[in-house]
């Protein structure tokens, strides 16, 4: 007890130092962040293809519930976005990962760090974007009560940590590949289908549907978006597998880094 | 502090021919060739030692730096750095080195030296009163003042090199690597940077292992020189033992109150140049006090200088002639 104490109180110390000092960094960008969070956009544009068709209909889903559901969705990508491959790969490459490794600081942390301060410069835009939509049709929005909020913000930062490991064991290929980025993009197509980004999930064959329930995708914007706009929803089947995926990608991506950082070349510094 | 046993680095590199055909058989038949940056180097660095570290470019420097650093892992030999096999990079031992690059940055671009160094605080475990404590005897060491207060983007490159060297030394470490730390910095700046460095090696008792390709913060700095010459360690002792080594010779000038023919001298070294009263030879060593002594006998001498040739000369040849070696 004596031990764990002092190290604990380290490390919220090391979480304040960094996230506020990321914060300050992000803040200098926060032009750019506003266009990011702009450009998330592709839930509004999918609502607006969904409302003209009856395939929502006939899934079950009212015209209520499908704008809730891609606004939620909209909420959700917001909040998961995940760059990390992208300054991973140029660090490698470009040696930049060298200072943090000579620190006794695991540098997946500053990663980590640099993304949550990110989604705090990002919720005023975000914030702006959801009262534009409002003043356009109040509809849009909705009031969820605090069960839902709480559990659908758990689920959505559940969401946020599954999506960063997956893409902490796709970055990993940067100490094997120097263009390991392009991987991301091919996840992104089953990403983009399977997550129910594009598509409520129930209204997917019953076959793909399975597919889909397989994969690590629907846990990443489905199931918050359902939780937090009020969609029926199997909590505890959505929060176990968020559970076992992150159990089956945090040694993954452990093992990764151990075989990767061997092969580290430090090259440009 | 620092052992280092036959220690051997191979890179595997791919190699390409030029062109439209060179590109094709890169890609259906990848050839890869394997080059050895450091092969079989063998050292040792008591503690609180400063030691420089030269050689050309591409002679190893930097790759061993970067192992004894931990960055990257040796591919044979064994090395120990503070009791510590560098590769593992255990915090015991992250805590008690540091390496600055002159040709990268730790600090935060858009933000001002002070954020980076707020982290590094937190990441050592080193208390905010202490911290505040070490930046102020650091930013005195350095001459740094507001400068930490703007953003590292706005600062020249001394004042950078300066905050990099706080914000790297923040943590008080026992080992400092220093790659190239003067490098691009003006006269003045090189100095205060050399300054700095014999302070906190005075004060903390550090061990340095600094490479630079100035010959003056070598000169100013460490008494104790390795030379790492295609990988291999080609010296390691005083820079006056390099200076015999690599030129086993003086250099006599002689000033003579009349004229004598070239050939008057051949018999006493090599005649480097020749003008009517003013005549300049390479001596032996070994024979110099009694060379000089059969000079000033034989011959009316107004004025008789000593001096050891350049060390930045005598680096430069047998680096121009390790480049002329490497070429295919």
């Amino acid at each position: 007890m004596t031990r764990k104490r002092p190290r604990l109180v380290r490390a919220v110390r090391i979480a304040k130092a960094l996230l506020s000092t990321q914060y300050a960094y992000m803040l200098e960008y926060r032009a750019e962040i506003a266009l990011w969070a702009i450009s998330g956009v592709l839930p509004l544009i999918m609502l607006g293809v969904w409302q003209g068709s009856g395939a929502a209909t006939r899934a079950g889903l009212n015209p209520q519930q499908l704008s809730h559901y891609f606004v939620a969705a909209f909420v959700v990508r917001q909040f998961s976005v995940v760059w990390l491959i992208h300054v991973f790969e140029e660090d490698t490459l470009t040696g930049k990962l060298s200072p943090y490794l000579l620190q006794p600081l695991q540098p997946l942390w500053r990663y980590f760090c640099a993304h949550l301060a990110e989604q705090a410069t990002r919720i005023p835009f975000v914030g702006f974007l959801l009262i534009g939509l409002a003043t356009i049709n109040p509809d849009l929005l909705w009031r969820p009560s605090a069960g839902e909020l709480l559990w659908g913000i758990a689920a959505l930062w559940s969401a946020f940590i599954l999506r960063f490991l997956l893409q902490t064991l796709a970055a990993m290929l940067c100490f094997w590949s120097e263009r390991a980025a392009a991987l991301d993009r091919l996840l992104l197509i089953p990403y983009l289908f399977l997550s129910g980004l594009v598509a409520p999930l129930d209204t997917f064959p019953a076959s793909i549907k399975r597919i889909a329930l397989a994969t690590p995708f629907p846990a990443m914007v489905d199931f918050p978006a359902r939780l937090l706009s009020g969609l029926p929803v199997d909590l505890g089947g959505g929060l176990l597998s968020l559970l076992i995926w992150c159990l089956i990608l945090a040694p993954l991506c452990w093992w990764g880094w151990h075989q990767g950082v061997r092969r580290y070349g430090a090259m440009g510094a | 502090m620092i052992q280092v046993r036959d220690l051997s680095k191979t890179f595997r590199v791919a190699e390409k021919q030029p062109g439209l055909q060179g590109t094709l058989r890169h890609l259906l038949l990848r050839r890869h060739r394997d080059v050895e940056a450091v092969s079989g180097l063998n050292f040792s660095i008591e503690e609180g030692e400063m030691v420089g570290f030269l050689g050309p470019n591409g002679a190893g420097k930097t790759t061993t730096l970067k192992m004894l650093s931990g960055l990257i892992h040796p591919s044979a030999g064994e090395l120990s750095v503070a009791g510590y096999q560098p590769e593992r990079r255990q915090c015991g031992f992250l805590e008690q080195i540091t390496l600055v690059m002159g040709n990268k940055q730790q600090l935060i671009w858009d933000l001002p030296p002070l954020d980076s160094i707020r982290v590094n605080a937190a990441v050592y475990g080193i208390d905010a009163i202490e911290a505040k404590r070490r930046v102020s005897e650091l930013a005195d060491m350095l001459e740094l003042g507001e400068e930490l207060h703007r953003p590292v983007r706005k600062l020249s490159l001394g004042q950078r090199m300066k905050a990099e060297l706080l914000a790297s030394l923040l943590h008080q470490p026992r080992v400092l690597f220093l790659d190239e730390p003067t490098l691009g910095l003006d006269v003045s700046a090189q100095a205060r940077v050399r300054d700095f460095l014999a302070e906190y090696n005075r004060r903390f008792g550090a061990t340095v292992l600094l490479t630079s390709h100035y010959m003056g913060d070598i000169t100013a700095l460490c008494e104790r020189v390795l030379l790492i010459h295609q990988g291999q360690l080609f010296h390691d002792g005083d820079l006056e033992a390099l200076t015999s080594k690599l030129a086993p010779f003086r250099q006599v000038r002689l000033e003579l109150q009349r004229a004598y023919p070239m050939a008057a001298f051949e018999a006493y070294g090599t005649v480097e140049s020749h003008q009517e009263h003013q005549v300049m030879l390479l001596i032996n060593r070994n024979c110099l006090t009694e060379t000089v002594a059969a000079l000033l006998s034989n011959f009316p001498v107004v004025d008789l200088e000593v001096n050891d040739p350049p060390i930045e000369e005598l680096m430069r040849s047998l680096f121009s002639a390790a480049a002329t070696s490497a070429l295919p």
